[in-house]
């Protein structure tokens, strides 16, 4: 049974601390708006309800944070181990430097998700995003891989300039690759089988956490976005 | 009221600002007690150095006279500007605006409230129309009169603002005692320019206000520009200028809401050749004839006007908003938490896309 904390009337430090001060898995109830719940967290659950406010998880390093509303700006910021769940929208930079550990977004996500997500040896953070995402999608992105399918939401799957200065990971969108305008340094095409098959253990995760149908999720072309260059710099200023 | 001798780019303090608005699309009187709530759960987006209000409706009973809000350094700076005044305007009442000692809000001015019209003789021998003469005569006061400063001068509308957290200026200006159809509302973080009670938003000048969470990197050029039609800033932060621009726009060049927000967000020239021909040429005329007043670096801003707001996001979305609605009232502000905290079944909960105007306007007829 986990740990109830009133949140109303406390600041961000405040929650904090209590937070902290509790061992196992805590719920926050009535959540407003407080920063950096769960920054630079070793391991234990937390579960929130109301509107968390920005950094949520920033620096996790494992456990896991679970949040029943939406969620604000720079969810997982430099994430490095650990599982956050959204059960509904995130605003901006979701995963922004993100280094490891996975996200799982129910809804939509806003400009610049996966801003420059990286990767090392076996270091590789995922995020999966149920609906759409904005703008700058995976925008200077160095690894990891980015998931987004869709299933809620209307207009295109993501805004303009998606992948812009990506050189490293991959995005997958549940879509044709016509749909969308990617950078000259971006190859966009039809996901094959094996591209599917190898983020499989996340697709079924994401169906596990908020209850969809796998294969209804699977019954759809995908685009596969990868680098065409490890060096897209190449020649920008000088010859390296 | 001190004026710091700093100008922009002569100090940098390292730093976000918060903004929040409320409206009723039925005109329905909505109390300022509503917006001040509203920034509390965003405030540590703030420093402390400086909160303000506006509020629209909030004068029906002066409804057909400008109000002056003015702050005074001096008794002396007040004796020579209302000199200034009663040689050119009505003034149907003046008074000090209600105030409330707060232990945060310290070293206030005279804060000062003018209900006026301008005398019809001045007008005529000047050839202007009231509002360009009012605007003037806020220009002419904020460059002329040292220890003066004009901060709010349209009609049936006021801007309130201080040195403080804005949930603390709210409390010292008994923003309670209000009520308005619209609100809109910011929490300073000043980044590159002094605090100081004259800088705190909102800009106004008629019923035109600005809140702005951002920086604006073509400051310079957007200023050497709008001087060039009569606009002084003096002011000392880059927000100034939006309102000038908003002014200058819609007032004299007569652009639409959303055609001004194509200018000052122009959409890049890859996303113009992208659209239907007709769509593509009119951004093409906007971006080319205008291309002085579009507003580069990070930010979003909630401008308000005489029956509605729009809010704009920079064209790269450098910053949040979000907009939130239930029953005929719209919320805007930084954070989805700002909105729960006045209307924890707000519904329709979206974030705009950078450079995609919002635009809110109450029923012809209920304001």
């Amino acid at each position: 049974m986990a740990y109830k904390i009133m949140a109303q009337g406390l600041d961000a430090a405040g929650l904090g601390r209590q937070i902290q001060a509790h061992p196992g898995p805590v719920e926050v109830v009535g959540c407003l708006g407080q920063r950096f719940i769960g920054a630079g967290m070793q391991k234990k659950k937390i579960r929130v309800t109301g509107i968390p406010g920005n950094a949520l998880g920033a620096y996790l390093n494992g456990g896991e944070i679970e949040v029943c509303a939406n969620a604000q700006d720079a969810v997982g910021d430099t994430m490095n181990a650990g599982t956050i769940v959204i059960h509904g929208d995130v605003g901006d930079t979701v995963g922004y430097a993100m280094r490891g550990g996975e996200i799982y977004v129910e809804g939509s996500a806003g400009y610049r998700a996966g801003v420059h997500m990286k990767e090392y040896q076996d270091k590789v953070p995922v995020m999966v995003i149920g609906g759409r995402a904005g703008s700058f999608l995976g925008e200077y992105q160095a690894g990891g891989v980015i998931l987004v399918l869709g299933l809620t939401g209307s207009g295109p799957i993501a805004g303009n300039f998606p992948c812009t200065g990506m050189h490293g990971g991959k995005v997958l969108l549940r879509c044709r690759p016509e749909e969308l305008l990617f950078p000259g340094q971006v190859t966009a095409l039809p996901a094959s089988p094996q591209d599917l098959d190898a983020v499989r253990p996340y697709l079924e995760e994401f169906c596990r956490r908020f209850g969809k149908d796998l294969s209804a999720v699977l019954n759809a072309p995908f685009t596969l976005a990868v680098p065409d260059s490890r060096n897209p710099y190449r020649q920008m200023y000088v010859a390296n | 009221m001190i004026r710091p001798e700093l100008f922009e780019g002569q100090v940098r303090i390292p730093s976000g600002c918060a903004i929040s608005a409320v409206i009723s699309r039925e005109g329905r009187l909505i109390s300022g007690q509503t917006i001040v709530d509203s920034m509390r759960p965003m405030h540590e987006r703030s420093n402390g150095l400086g909160g303000g209000f506006a509020g629209y409706g909030i004068y029906p009973e002066y409804k057909d006279f400008f109000a002056l809000h003015i702050f005074y350094d001096t008794d002396e700076a007040r004796a020579a500007v209302e000199s200034h005044l009663r040689a050119v305007l009505e003034i149907v009442r003046a008074e000090n605006i209600p105030t409330r000692k707060h232990p945060a809000i310290t070293a206030e001015p005279f804060i000062w409230r003018y209900f006026v019209a301008p005398l019809r003789s001045v007008l005529h021998s000047r050839q202007q129309d009231e509002e360009e003469f009012i605007a003037q005569l806020a220009m002419r006061v904020n460059t002329s009169y040292p220890g003066a400063y004009v901060f709010s001068s349209g009609k049936n509308m006021g801007v309130f603002k201080a040195v403080g957290y804005p949930e603390d200026v709210g409390v010292f200006y008994r923003l309670e005692e209000y009520s308005g159809y619209c609100w809109t509302a910011h929490g300073r973080y000043p980044t590159n320019t002094p605090g100081w009670w004259g800088g705190a938003h909102p800009f106004a000048l008629l019923d035109r206000t600005i809140v702005h969470n951002g920086e604006i990197s073509s400051y310079d050029c957007n200023r050497r520009t709008i001087e060039m039609y009569g606009y002084k800033c003096t002011l000392q932060t880059d927000t100034e200028v939006i309102t000038y621009i908003a002014d200058f726009l819609q007032r004299k060049q007569g652009l639409t809401l959303e055609e001004m927000a194509s200018v000052i967000a122009a959409p890049f020239w890859s996303t113009i050749e992208r659209q239907p021909k007709g769509k593509s040429r009119e951004l093409a005329y906007l971006r080319t004839v205008y291309s002085s007043l579009l507003i580069t670096g990070p930010f979003s801003i909630i401008l308000g006007f005489r029956g509605g707001l729009m809010a704009l996001n920079d064209r790269l979305k450098l910053r949040s908003m979000v907009v939130g609605e239930k029953d005929d009232k719209v919320y805007i502000a930084s954070e989805e938490a700002a909105i729960r905290a006045v209307e924890p079944s707000a519904e329709n909960i979206w974030a705009p896309a950078g450079g995609q105007p919002v635009v809110v306007r109450v029923r012809e007829g209920a304001y």
